[in-house]
Order: structure tokens, then C-alpha cells, then sequence
């Protein structure tokens, strides 16, 4: 009790916080927590030797560098279509822009197999995107460039989200103060509208990045999953799993959480500097 | 107010960046949600209806429905909790409370699905104890509810924490002023207040917890018309070349996606001061 009153600053005349803040404590630690733990407990059980020998085999890292860089190159693309949808919301109108506007956020909608399955149709070599490619050479399909392809598709929402409502905040009289100092449209949109949307554009980016190297569903389906050349690191733990190769599979995964946190960590100083911009 | 001509791109410019915006989506969006319609009706209406009713995707569509059924009123329960604790009352650590909270979000599907195989597969640290005790988990319904509920963990939480945040305590101390018990105050000053947050986060909770794949695969055991949720049913139907049936049942989560982003935009249109409070 005694403790609970120094945790607590400003008491609240309203009951329920035992209650509330024990759900919340006990289901957060049962849900996530624990489980969590159990990936680092058991990848740590034999020592950093034996964690590297599971988590860097050759496999491993041809994995890790699959995914990650496909998360990158995805995260570029969406941030630079992201930008530009976000910009046309913002400041266009045009007829259907609501439908549009609404369309944005199937990717967070469907199910990740049914939009795999649906990729894997249009970009193999007879689909209808696959063929036009096929006739100038080019592959994406069972390639690694398919992995791109599924996690443009998953991350999409990410940056447009989160810039339209920073975009739509920019003040149109420091627009004009720009334009009156006699810099051009172009100079107004790189001086003074990038440098406000940056830290929003970064989060943006951030997020689908995140999003792209955990992916799975999407992922599968389109890539060729063949080991060193365009087996994704999820993909690695499921198989690992499925032979029985828990330690390898732990190791991965803890390799991915580490990812995470530090995803975590720069969103977290992204937010810092985006609330230092608008302040 | 009109705008002053010179913030403005010439019309060409803006003709052009929609034009660009416009058929981009229509390339990564439209396109693979219309594969998955062309293909599933590709045999005709009679052949998605055979597909989508045939015994093991009928069973599929009840799991889904169940493990949906579940979690999400789980989540709703936890979230209702997590926000009324941070956001009625003030105390130490919210800020870890809330990152914890949405931890879920940064974690890959797989790994997900790994951290319960660690606690309750055979090889994990409760699974000799459960199989003594004849207790099912993985390969099982209660793993796949889990996972789903891993997954789907912020949905809620995250959409009322900053809400309730915005809508202070002030309601709840009136009523409690005026003689209304804290269950009364929460039933008829809270829960109306944010209801339409709370729907929101419910149908977003719920598309998530319905096309779910990647966690669940790990837990399920892909057990044919007994463990096989929705995606997973796609899954098998689409390893096994027979893309007709594999589309059916995906056609069904497409509507199910589309649906929630009807809904979800009817309510963002109408209700977008009570959904989610700007700062």
C-alpha cells in the first residue's frame, strides 16, 4: 500500500484503478510478457556460442539479409508513393477521392495469405502482370524481387497514415511568407513542407519497415522460399520448427525480436523530434 | 477562402501527380483484390459455391468464427481495463505501460506463434506438465486463441487510451458527485462516450483476429477440418494446385476486408471527433 501511494502522483477520486490496472498488469504479462521471455530465456540457455551457432548459420544470415534489405527497398518505395498519396489526399480534390482515400487501408484489412495468393497470381509468368514482364525479360515472381513486391504491398498504409495528418497541419501562411521571401513553388515544398513532414515521413518509413521484415503470409506465397536465395528469415522459423530445430528457430527469432526493440527504440526518438517540430 | 493562385502547382503538375497516384493504387491495390475475385469465380458461381460449402471449409469458416468470437471480446475486455487505468488515473511507468501494450504490433506473426510453442509444445516449459494432465494447447483451439490474441493484443487498447485521455475524467466525477455507483458511472457516463472508439477498435480487432495467419500456422498443426482457420484452409487448398477452391475461401475474406473498410470509413466520416481525440 505504501508503495502503491508513492507510485501513484495525483489520487483520483474515481474507484476501479485496482481493478483496472490488475487486468491490465496481469493479461499484459500472461499475453506478452512471459511469452516474449521465454524466446530470450531459451536462445540465451547455452551461451552466446552456442545462440551464434544456431542464429548465424549461413542459411541464417543469407535469410536476415534477404529480409531486411527487402524491407528496406520496400520501405523506400512506400515512402516515396506514401508521400505522393499522402500529398494528392491532402491537397487535391478530385472526384471519388473518398473511395481513394478509403482503398488506402486495404492492405491493413485483408488477410495477409489472400493478398499473397492474389500477388503470387498476377506477377507468376502466365498472371497479367507477370506476363508483360516476362515479354521484357524481367522475373518477380519465386524471386527475391517478389519479396519486394508482397511487402510494398503490406507497408503502403504506413506512410501515407502517417503523413497526411502532419501534411494537412502545415500552416498555408508559412507557405505564403515563403512565397512572399520569393522562393518558388518547388523551394517552398523543399524548404518549408519536407523539413515540417520529415520526422512523420521517417515514422512512416520506420513503421513499414518493421512491418516488412516480420512479414510472412504475404511473403510465401511469392517467393520462391528456396534456401540462400529467397527464404525469408520467418520463413526460416517455421521450417526450423518443423524439423524439430527449436534452438535454431528460438535463435532466429530472438535475433528478430532484437530488431524490433531497436525499430521500437527509434520510433520512439522519432516521436520526440516529430513533437519537438510541431512544438 | 480562395486560395492565392501562386500556392497553388500549375494544373498540369497536379493533373499529373493524381494521375500518378491514382493508377499506382490501382496497379498495387485494385488489381490484386480483383484476382482474387476473377479466380474464385473463374469456374463459375457454382464452382465457388461447391468450394466455399464443401465440408473442411465449412469447418474452417466455424473455427474462424469461434477463435474470432473469443479473442476479440478478450482484447476488448483488456483494452477497456488498460485505458481506463492510464487514462483516469495518474502514476508512474504509463509511458512503459502503453510501449509494453503495444509491443504485439512490432513483433513478426511467426515469432508470435513461436512464443506459445515455447511455453506449451512438447519440448516446452509447461508441455510435459499439460501432457500428463492430457491438456491440449498447441495444435489445439486454446493455441490458436492465444496467438490471435497476441496479435490482435493493441487494437482496442491503443484507439481508447488516447480518447479517454482527451475526455478527462470530468463526466465520472460529476456522476459520482450526484450518487452513482463506480459500475453505474462506467455503464452510463464512460461506455457512452466511447462507444463509437470502441466499435472502431473492435471491427479493426476483428478483421486481424479473422485473417490472422502467420501466428496461427505455427500453433495450429494444419490439422485438415479441425485446426484449419480460414487463411490456413487457403493455404492448404493452394498447395495442393487447386487455386479454384483456394480463391473461393479467400474471396470470403476479401469480403470480409472490404466490409471492414466500409464500416470503418462510414465511421471515420461521421464520427471522427468521437472515434479519435487530435491533439
Amino acid at each position: 500500500m505504501g508503495m502503491a501511494r508513492t507510485l501513484i502522483r495525483n489520487p483520483s477520486p474515481l474507484p476501479g484503478l485496482g481493478l483496472s490496472l490488475g487486468i491490465t498488469i496481469f493479461w499484459l504479462s500472461f499475453i506478452v510478457l512471459i511469452p516474449l521471455s521465454a524466446v530470450f530465456i531459451r536462445s540465451w540457455g547455452g551461451g552466446w556460442d552456442a545462440f551464434w551457432a544456431a542464429a548465424g548459420t549461413p542459411r541464417a544470415i543469407a535469410s536476415y539479409k534477404l529480409t531486411f534489405g527487402a524491407a528496406l527497398g520496400a520501405a523506400a518505395v512506400n515512402a516515396l508513393f506514401g508521400l505522393l498519396i499522402a500529398w494528392v489526399i491532402v491537397r487535391y480534390h478530385f472526384p471519388g477521392k473518398r473511395l481513394f482515400a478509403a482503398l488506402i487501408d486495404l492492405p491493413f484489412a485483408l488477410p495477409t495469405a489472400v493478398a499473397g495468393i492474389a500477388l503470387a497470381a498476377l506477377y507468376a509468368d502466365t498472371g497479367l502482370i507477370g506476363a508483360q514482364l516476362a515479354r521484357l525479360g524481367l522475373a518477380v515472381a519465386y524471386k527475391p524481387t517478389g519479396v519486394v513486391v508482397a511487402l510494398i504491398f503490406v507497408g503502403l498504409p504506413f506512410v501515407v497514415r502517417t503523413v497526411e495528418p502532419v501534411l494537412a497541419e502545415v500552416s498555408r501562411e508559412t507557405e505564403e511568407a515563403a512565397l512572399t521571401l520569393g522562393a518558388s513553388r518547388w523551394q517552398t515544398f523543399a524548404r518549408v513542407i519536407f523539413p515540417t513532414i520529415a520526422p512523420a515521413l521517417a515514422t512512416g518509413f520506420a513503421l513499414a519497415f518493421a512491418r516488412g521484415a516480420g512479414e510472412y503470409g504475404s511473403v510465401i506465397f511469392i517467393a520462391g522460399n528456396m534456401p540462400f536465395e529467397s527464404e525469408i528469415a520467418p520463413l526460416l522459423i517455421v521450417t526450423q520448427l518443423e524439423e524439430y530445430d527449436f534452438e535454431g528457430a528460438t535463435a532466429i527469432a530472438a535475433v528478430m525480436l532484437v530488431v524490433s526493440f531497436a525499430i521500437l527504440m527509434v520510433l520512439n526518438l522519432l516521436q520526440h523530434w516529430q513533437q519537438r517540430r510541431s512544438a | 477562402m480562395r486560395r492565392a493562385s501562386h500556392l497553388r502547382e500549375p494544373a498540369a503538375i497536379k493533373a499529373l501527380l493524381t494521375l500518378v497516384a491514382l493508377a499506382y493504387v490501382a496497379l498495387m491495390l485494385l488489381l490484386p483484390l480483383g484476382a482474387v475475385l476473377s479466380q474464385a469465380f473463374a469456374d463459375g458461381w457454382r464452382g465457388w459455391l461447391a468450394a466455399v460449402t464443401e465440408p473442411d471449409a465449412r469447418s474452417a469458416i466455424r473455427l474462424t468464427l469461434l477463435v474470432a468470437g473469443i479473442s476479440v471480446p478478450l482484447n476488448m475486455i483488456f483494452g477497456i481495463a488498460a485505458s481506463w487505468a492510464i487514462s483516469k488515473y495518474d502514476f508512474r511507468g504509463k509511458s512503459i505501460l502503453i510501449t509494453l501494450i503495444e509491443l504485439p504490433f512490432s513483433v513478426s506473426p511467426v515469432v508470435s506463434g513461436l512464443v506459445f510453442v515455447l511455453l506449451f509444445g512438447a519440448q516446452g516449459w509447461f508441455g510435459g506438465w499439460l501432457q500428463q494432465h492430457d491438456i491440449e494447447i498447441i495444435f489445439a483451439l486454446p493455441g490458436l486463441v492465444l496467438a490471435t490474441v497476441f496479435v490482435t493484443f493493441p487494437f482496442v487498447a491503443r484507439q481508447l487510451i488516447p480518447l479517454m485521455t482527451a475526455q478527462g475524467r470530468g463526466d465520472e466525477e460529476a456522476a459520482l458527485t450526484l450518487g452513482a455507483s463506480g459500475w453505474q458511472t462506467f455503464w452510463h457516463v464512460t461506455l457512452p462516450n466511447i462507444r463509437f472508439g470502441l466499435l472502431y477498435g473492435v471491427l479493426l480487432c476483428n478483421a486481424r483476429a479473422m485473417g490472422e495467419f502467420g501466428a496461427v500456422s505455427v500453433v495450429s498443426g494444419h490439422i485438415r477440418g479441425e485446426t484449419n482457420t480460414m487463411p490456413l484452409h487457403v493455404e492448404v487448398l493452394y498447395n495442393e494446385y487447386n487455386f479454384i477452391a483456394a480463391f473461393a475461401v479467400a474471396s470470403l475474406l476479401a469480403l470480409l476486408a472490404v466490409v471492414t473498410l466500409a464500416l470503418k470509413s462510414a465511421l471515420e466520416w461521421r464520427y471522427r471527433a468521437a472515434i479519435a481525440a487530435r491533439s
